[in-house]
């Protein structure tokens, strides 16, 4: 068996595996962290078919930052993760039976799509253009034919920022903030007063 | 030798793997989040196997486009759960009604 193939199997399986171990797990970090493995395999399947540069682009995205954002939540709420798990055993045979038929149904539909579709004719693999490295390949696409596309993308970024810092924004009561306009406005008026003291009598409360 | 077939089978799977974790975590939204984002990595496995064996270089940047969707669902969806919790105190989904406004 050619390495290739070896290496194919073995990550797949681990993929499946994780996957697998994400959804069923008893605790949400151990489901975080095999989705973080379900993604590094993935990963190394990308790079298996060449496309190196969205390999590392789930790397730094989804292991980098989306996993670890997940984590961090998991970790801040104080939740009773076991009354969540009510209803596991009761649905799962419904899910299972609906699962396997749609296993079968897509296997069936990428089958006749590899074997018969526009794909039959191709002879192997190729993810970016001859002498051209594969980030160089979606580089000239991308910025060229999808510069608004991209442009979009970086939109879809900014509303989601903005979106998630307005909602977990909070203002706690009782705690003292800098009000920068309020202090560069303060002048002799408002920050000063004169008192006419008569003589004798103190200026007292 | 691997084929385009084994990708999509895999993918396949992924997919299912994600919609049965909906399914049978009805109550734990973190849960439910994270089968999407496996369902979001088998449709990207499936437009990277697609571009590889077509040779054509547009299905990876779909792929890119699918990724940066990805993470801004997640970063919304996991700021609504903050919130949520915030104010409930917990995080079951059956509760989430009293979100409409």
């Amino acid at each position: 068996m050619p390495l290739a193939t070896i290496a194919f199997y073995l990550m797949a399986t681990v993929t499946v595996l994780a996957a697998l171990a994400v959804v069923t797990a008893r605790n949400p970090v151990h489901s975080v962290l095999f989705l973080i493995t379900a993604f590094f395999s993935a990963a190394g399947l990308f790079v298996l078919m060449g496309a190196e540069f969205l390999a590392m682009l789930l790397v730094v995205v989804y292991v980098g930052a989306v996993a670890v954002l997940f984590l961090f939540v998991v970790m801040m709420l104080d939740v009773d993760f076991k009354s969540l798990r009510q209803g596991f055993a009761q649905y799962l045979p419904v899910g299972l039976i609906i699962a396997g038929i749609l296993t079968i149904e897509m296997i069936i539909v990428a089958t006749s799509v590899a074997t018969r579709g526009a794909a039959s004719k191709v002879v192997g693999p190729e993810a970016s253009a001859p002498d051209v490295s594969n980030a160089e390949t979606i580089g000239r696409v991308l910025y060229t034919d999808y510069a608004y596309f991209f442009q979009a993308a970086g939109l879809v970024l900014l509303v989601a920022m903005i979106g998630a810092i307005v909602l977990t924004l909070r203002h706690k009561p009782g705690v003292k903030r800098q009000n920068i306009a309020a202090q560069t406005a303060r002048g002799p008026k408002t920050g000063m007063t004169i008192v006419d003291i008569k003589p004798g009598a103190g200026e007292g409360e | 030798m691997i084929g385009l077939t084994h990708y999509l089978t895999l993918a396949a799977i992924l997919f299912t793997i994600g919609v049965f974790g909906i399914f049978v975590n009805r109550k734990n939204i973190i849960v439910i989040l994270m089968s999407i984002e496996l369902i979001l990595l088998a449709v990207n496995i499936n437009l990277v196997a697609f571009s590889v064996y077509l040779h054509d270089v547009v299905g990876q940047i779909f792929a890119m486009f699918v990724l940066t969707v990805a993470a801004a669902e997640a970063a919304v969806g996991l700021a609504i759960l903050v919130t949520f919790f915030r104010n409930r105190g917990d995080i079951a989904v059956d509760d989430a009604s009293v979100m409409k406004g």
